[in-house]
């Protein structure tokens, strides 16, 4: 199964849940940071990083001194990703589909392929499990590409050691959040029961709910704020899980990028006791 | 002198000034001096699911205009008419394309350098 862990914000303690999640999974699981832009689980879990391999999405480049400035590839191209302006050629990268049509018909033979570096992957073990995380370049603006190869380098893996994923997605309820969890078996939204937790998590709720999946919250920070997320989800079906208590000592844990479950036994029953609903509600929701 | 395209809603000077960049209905071309214009119809970017402001960038590079007028223009349109040397005053809708021309010629403008979509 292929869990996601979302959030509508950044700061829930999404992570902090996957960490957990991740370290007291009963069965082979492997730990995924598909949070490209910043990821930080690898700070909980410190894994043994094996492998790096850099991610490149393939789009067109023009060599301007074989080009004749015939536009056959600029008329060709739906996504106008390719252009003739008077007597420049212009590549944009970002919208293209990669489709290769430009190249078949330049009658100079002037483009080829060229490649934008997306970013990093990195494989590695966390104790007896899987490690898989992609960095995004500084400067790199889309994540969704670097996102699918990581996507792929998983179910690859998954082929050849059959297993549980814990997916650390973006925060948020942008393309790359919707990107993080769509094709997962199940997600599970932290939030905080504060009014702008409420808000955030409301827009998260309306953002993945198509997707048709079994959806889950943790209430993060339990003891602040007040009862409305609890209220909200009792109304639109989704069972919270856990309430995870708002305390110092989790607090400091955190800061100092510690796993919480290994924190007390109270902490760690509380994450098993999570492992072990999600596992029945995504079992329920496969065979429904 | 140099030849400027002002987004319009129709072909005359006495039409009203398009605020879209990119989905503008077409495109009034201007001799600020001689006040001569013609026009060029921007149906084709109109139309299009994917890239309208980089086919409308196109359709002004085609046209022979260096400078355009108009309402807004977006991100990628703004790179593609800075790419080709075309400049961008924008925040000139809600006036003819004849008016707009003149505030041009009285230098009561601003060359936007960046995109204010
Ligand atoms: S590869 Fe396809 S989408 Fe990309 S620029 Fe060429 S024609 Fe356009
Ligand atoms: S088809 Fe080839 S030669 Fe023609 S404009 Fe495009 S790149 Fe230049």
């Amino acid at each position: 199964m292929l869990i996601s862990i979302a959030s509508g914000k950044g700061g829930t303690g999404k992570t902090t849940v996957s960490a957990s999640l991740a370290a007291i999974w009963d069965g082979p699981v492997t730990a995924v940071d598909l949070d490209v832009e910043e990821p930080n689980l690898h700070l909980f879990l410190n894994p043994q990083v094996e492998s790096e391999e850099k991610v490149y999405l393939s789009v067109p480049e023009v060599d301007e001194s074989k080009c004749n400035l015939c536009r056959e590839c600029s008329n060709l191209c739906q996504f106008k990703a390719i252009n003739v302006m008077g007597s420049t050629i212009l590549t944009f990268p970002e919208m293209c589909h990669g489709c290769g049509g430009c190249m078949a018909i330049c009658p100079e033979n002037a483009i080829s392929w060229g490649r934008r570096e997306l970013g990093t992957l990195s494989r590695g073990k966390t104790g007896p499990n899987n490690f898989l995380m992609g960095s995004l370049r500084v400067g790199e603006a889309m994540s969704p590409p670097l996102m699918r190869a990581v996507k792929e380098r998983l179910a690859m893996d998954l082929t050849e050691r059959p297993g549980d994923a814990i997916i650390d997605a973006p925060p948020g309820v942008s393309c790359p959040a919707v990107c993080a969890v769509m094709d997962t078996d199940f997600i599970l939204l932290v939030t905080e029961p504060t009014p702008f937790g409420f808000h955030d998590f409301k827009l998260a709720v309306e953002a993945f709910a198509p997707f048709k999946k079994p959806m889950a919250a943790v209430i993060n920070r339990s003891g602040l704020g007040d009862n409305s997320v609890e209220a909200f989800c009792r109304e639109n079906n989704i069972p919270v899980l856990v309430h995870i208590p708002f305390d110092k000592d989790i607090a400091g844990a955190y800061s100092r990028g510690r796993v919480i479950a290994d924190l007390n036994p109270g902490l760690k029953s509380l994450f098993v006791q999570l492992a072990e609903s999600i596992k029945e509600m995504g079992a329920g929701g496969r065979d429904a | 002198m140099t030849k400027i395209a002002v987004t319009s809603e129709g072909p005359s000077m006495q039409d009203m000034v398009d605020p879209r960049f990119g989905r503008a209905g077409g495109f009034v071309v201007v001799d600020p001096e001689t006040m001569q214009h013609e026009y060029v119809d921007n149906g084709s970017s109109q139309a299009m699911a994917h890239g309208a402001g980089i086919q409308a960038a196109q359709n002004v590079a085609d046209s022979g205009a260096h400078v355009v007028l108009t309402g807004y223009v977006g991100p990628k349109a703004f790179d593609a008419l800075k790419a080709v040397g075309v400049k961008v005053i924008q925040n000139l809708d809600n006036m003819s394309v004849e008016q707009a021309v003149q505030r041009y010629k009285s230098g009561d403008v601003q060359y936007a350098d960046q995109p204010n979509k």
